[in-house]
């Protein structure tokens, strides 16, 4: 029930922040977030999941219950959480918490539907990641847009209108056509539910019958690809991320640290959940052109966020890489790379939270956010720039924090991979590294050293309660970078159940 | 003592007799709370009635009155409770909208008639009495779009809609007779044994076709849709609700029935005339139409019509996914009915609260709703709702109805129906959308003067957004009664 009680206290602070004066609901909307917060760590420590949830192990904190009977199908409200998603929800419930507390001071106007909506956000990521029924997963993983698209285009920057419908339109076709290619392989299997266990199980050992004039296999192999798409555009894969720049460019920066922080982990995480925990041997046989897109969004991001004059584009650009090596060590298949994914997509929300905040800090203190227009910074606002320092080292993957354990496990796990010229896609892929730290130590000396140089006379000192946030996800990466541990030992052990019989080491 | 199966519909006209009575009797001062309220609870009973009976498992079995002229079952039963639901959110909203009209005895009277008259063409058993039903809605319809009778608009809307509709009646007519003149056959189940191997295919072809285009013309499919925006445009707001959801619902209840009772599709398949792909045909066109057409509109109301054109063709789905195995038959059948009782609140409501702007008398274009929920926060979260809902989103039980019926398609093998809903389903979110960003995000160009808090208009437009709400967390009451009414009339 623990997960319910999350959901449900989330759903209803979310409600009495709605109704909140606006003068109070900041405040409300901060001690409310608390509570899933909490609940989140109690969670955490109360965890007592074995093995993946959906390959036969035992979900913690696990309901199932049937929901709708249609005809001969059901649906069952059925959620728990294993070691791949439990992090994930820890990410979300802190990553809230940054957002409404950095909020405060931001937003002027509209305040009550502003917090209530970061909260429905939350309340639906947990849903999507605790879901493990088809449609319990589909019902929030589209309910997650209602939110996202008002805060984009109610609160953001001169262009939201027109960043908050590119995001809406392309992800909801996205989603359209994920649902109608599993909905066409669905119909091909024996099972009368939508449960991901029961699901898993009948296409892994391929129980999918000839249907609509194609064979079993083609079938299979089309309800992928859907998938994948509907996936790639949510973590903003090239070529499918065009959505990305504009929305976290034009969102205000407390939603873009959700946005950039867990939205997109959505999509890896159900890449995770459906591709490649479903059909194993698909993810397999076509690692290399899957390896490739990775490739492809590393360098493709890298360049891009090169040529950025705006620190925001640049920063949102500078997340399509990380996105990049999730998918690089998804695809490998192998214990190392599906754990060090895993942990990439917990560490990467963790660093851009910090960076998008910093930049923020830069832009509310400054009033801009091009490059060029600012320098020497650095003693000016040392508390946000010091912040600035370590995001960016923790995304070029400083050992001892958390970029570094999550990357050096994709890198290891990927060099393992059974499939062809698997090292050598991997080197390529981490000279993407070396375009990262390019540009961030570029935006670091512009924006930081040299002389003082702004649009403003003098920098206002920001406020601890300002910076708090920051500085708290910056103390988490160190902590997690310190004791990868923490988390690593779930994941490692929920995603064992995928690697076996695939070949590859590590 | 057991009530009479015929119950909702008795409720409904006793109801419209009340409403006449009162008028001749009722002081003028309390009249219009007085009617309204007979109206609203008339029709509210009756959808109750409709609900028990399904609750207490009256919907299993079938009771013929009439001599078998009339049925009830669980899908007449189902659609009661959509009638009577949008006639009691309609009469509701009319208090305020037409309490400065003359006439308003016989506005509320004929809604509640036209009510009858849908509940009757649901439990029709034979052509004859499903024509009789569906002239008993037509005729109050055009004089409730013409109520306004100062008003242009209003009175060329209804003479469009009059022509159009009597001219889809009488080919409505001429296709009862001449799949009359083939088998000699009214009556639903004597219809089914007739059209087996009947020799005279040419002739039952043609009637069939032609009743299909009397059933385009009341659900506002195309290539009888075009009626439709102008209609809806020009009646007052409440009876634009009225007509897309009900009156749109009552076409198909009445289609529903006799495409799967008398003529089942594996015999006319067999004699070369596949309605299904008539069917399909239409559905595309429909569904593409409406909502491309929708997309282009600046008048809200004009985008609401489209929509409900483009909603008529996902509801076609059902009749074009007909492919024989009774599982998947009952599955779309049962995802199309679903989605018009979910379709019957949130589209009302969406018409309602152009109905409460209208009262307002702020403008019809999007840029005048701009900023309207500085001042009215409360209807437009509801009317965010409903176009949400309306979008397929899970805030709604339109999210369920929507990816049920495309599953349902491909269920029945038509992916590529499906996939034509996908391009449809994306394009509404971008103009339903609009009009949240319009009242949400937009800023408002002068002052918004709002004139008051009609009470009534508000409490329909919020009491439909919660319908809407509690249709999609409890959507099991209405699949269970859905797939039930689809199973039993597939499997008949």
């Amino acid at each position: 029930m623990l997960i319910e009680a999350l959901l449900a206290v989330t759903f209803v602070s979310a409600f009495c922040v709605l109704v909140a004066p606006e003068r109070y609901a900041g405040r409300l909307a901060a001690v409310l977030s608390l509570l899933p917060l909490a609940g989140s760590v109690y969670a955490y420590a109360a965890f007592d999941g074995t093995g993946n949830a959906l390959l036969g192990g035992t979900p913690a904190f696990e309901t199932q219950v049937p929901w709708l009977s249609l005809g001969s199908y059901t649906v069952d409200w059925h959620v728990g959480l294993d070691g791949v998603s439990l992090p994930l929800v820890v990410l979300t419930a802190v990553l809230t918490t940054v957002a409404v507390l950095a909020a405060r001071g931001r937003i002027a106007e509209r305040r009550a539907p502003f917090f209530a909506l970061l909260l429905f956000t939350e309340a639906s990521l947990i849903g999507v990641f605790s879901a493990l029924d088809f449609f319990v997963w589909f019902v929030f993983w589209e309910f997650v847009l209602v939110p996202m698209y008002l805060l984009i285009a109610g609160y953001g920057g001169p262009r939201r209108r027109y960043a908050g419908i590119k995001f809406f339109v392309y992800t909801n076709v996205a989603s359209l056509v994920l649902f109608v290619g599993f909905a066409m392989l669905v119909v091909a299997t024996p099972v009368q539910s939508f449960e991901f266990g029961a699901l898993a199980a009948a296409i892994r050992q391929g129980q999918v019958h000839a249907a609509f004039g194609l064979s079993g296999s083609a079938l299979t192999a089309l309800a992928f690809l859907a998938l994948f798409f509907g996936f790639a555009v949510k973590a903003a894969f090239v070529p499918f991320h065009t959505w990305l720049p504009d929305a976290y460019t034009e969102a205000p920066t407390p939603v873009t640290v959700l946005l950039a922080g867990v939205v997109t982990k959505m999509g890896t995480y159900s890449l995770l959940r459906f591709n490649v925990t479903m059909f194993p041997n698909l993810t397999h046989q076509w690692a290399l052109p899957l390896a490739l897109v990775a490739v492809l969004t590393v360098l493709y991001g890298a360049f891009a966020a090169l040529g950025q004059r705006d620190a925001k584009r640049l920063v949102a650009y500078s997340s399509i890489p990380s996105m990049g090596f999730v998918l690089l060590g998804l695809v490998a298949s192998t214990s190392y790379g599906l754990a060090g994914a895993t942990f990439q997509m917990v560490s990467h929300g963790l660093l851009v939270g910090a960076l998008f905040l910093a930049v923020g800090h830069v832009e509310d203190a400054t009033g801009t956010r091009m490059i060029e227009k600012v320098s020497g910074l650095g003693d000016r606002m040392p508390v946000a720039a010091a912040v600035l320092v370590a995001g960016a080292f923790g995304y070029m993957g400083l050992p001892l924090m958390s970029g570094f354990a999550g990357e050096f496990f994709v890198f290891t796990g990927s060099f393992a991979a059974a499939y062809a010229y698997a090292p050598l896609v991997t080197a390529v892929a981490m000279f993407g590294i070396v375009v990262i730290a390019g540009y961030l130590l570029s935006l670091l000396q512009g924006v930081l050293m040299g002389p003082f140089e702004a649009p403003v006379e003098a920098i206002a000192a920001a406020s601890r309660r300002d910076l708090a946030p920051a500085i708290a996800l910056v103390l988490l990466s160190v902590g997690l970078g310190v004791a990868p541990g923490t988390f690593m030992g779930m994941i490692q052990h929920a995603v064992a159940g995928l690697v076996g019989g695939l070949g590859g080491g590590l | 003592m057991e009530l009479p199966a015929l119950t909702p519909q008795y409720v409904l006209g006793l109801a419209a007799m009340l409403v006449l009575v009162v008028d001749a009797i009722a002081p003028d001062e309390r009249k219009t709370g007085l009617l309204a309220a007979i109206s609203t609870l008339g029709a509210a009973g009756s959808a109750g009635v409709s609900a028990w009976f399904l609750a207490a498992g009256s919907g299993a079995g079938t009771f013929t009155a009439f001599g078998g002229a009339l049925a009830v079952d669980g899908l007449t039963l189902f659609f009661g409770v959509i009638f009577g639901s949008v006639a009691a959110l309609v009469s509701l909203a009319s208090y305020d909208y037409v309490r400065d009209e003359p006439h308003r005895s016989a506005y509320f009277a004929m809604v509640l008639l036209a009510t009858t008259g849908m509940s009757l063409m649901a439990a029709a058993n034979s052509l004859v009495t499903g024509f009789v039903a569906l002239e008993l809605v037509s005729l109050p319809a055009y004089a409730l779009v013409a109520y306004l009778k100062h008003d242009r608009g209003s009175v060329e809307a209804s003479l469009k809609y009059f022509l159009i509709g009597a001219l889809s009646s009488a080919i409505l007519a001429y296709g009862i007779g001449l799949v009359y003149a083939a088998t000699g056959a009214f009556r639903f189940d004597a219809l089914a044994s007739a059209v087996v191997d009947n020799p005279h295919v040419a002739v039952l072809g043609i009637g069939v076709v032609m009743i299909v285009g009397g059933f385009a013309f009341k659900t506002a499919s195309v290539p009888f849709h075009f009626w439709a925006p102008e209609a809806y445009e020009g009646a007052p707001a409440p009876v634009s609700a009225f007509l897309s959801s009900a009156s749109k619902a009552a076409g198909f209840a009445l289609a529903f029935r006799v495409f799967l009772l008398a003529f089942p599709s594996p015999a006319f398949a067999h004699m070369g005339i596949p309605w299904t792909v008539v069917f399909a045909v239409l559905a595309v066109v429909t569904m593409t139409v409406g909502n491309f057409a929708a997309a282009t509109q600046e008048n809200v109301k004009r985008m609401l019509a489209y929509s409900s054109v483009g909603h008529a063709g996902y509801v076609l789905i059902g009749l074009a996914a007909l492919v024989g195995p009774t599982s998947s038959d009952a599955f779309v059948v049962g995802a199309s009915l679903a989605h018009l009782l979910v379709y019957g609140f949130m589209n009302t409501g969406a018409f309602l609260f152009v109905a409460l702007v209208e009262y307002w008398g702020v403008g019809r274009t999007f840029s005048d709703y701009d900023g309207l929920a500085r001042e009215a926060p409360v209807a437009c979260a509801a009317l965010a709702v409903m176009l949400f809902s309306l979008a397929g989103l899970p805030v709604g039980g339109g999210f369920w109805t929507k990816y049920l019926l495309f599953f349902g398609a491909v269920k029945s093998g038509l992916w590529w129906l499906a996939a034509v809903g996908v391009v449809n389903s994306a394009l509404s979110l971008f103009y339903y959308s609009r009009l949240v960003k319009a009242v949400w995000v937009n800023e408002p160009d002068g002052s918004l003067d709002l004139r008051g808090r009609p009470v009534g208009i508000y409490a329909a437009v919020v009491a439909a957004a919660l319908g809407t709400v509690v249709l999609f967390v409890g959507f099991n009451l209405v699949s269970t009664s859905a797939f039930a009414a689809a199973g039993a009339l597939v499997g008949a």
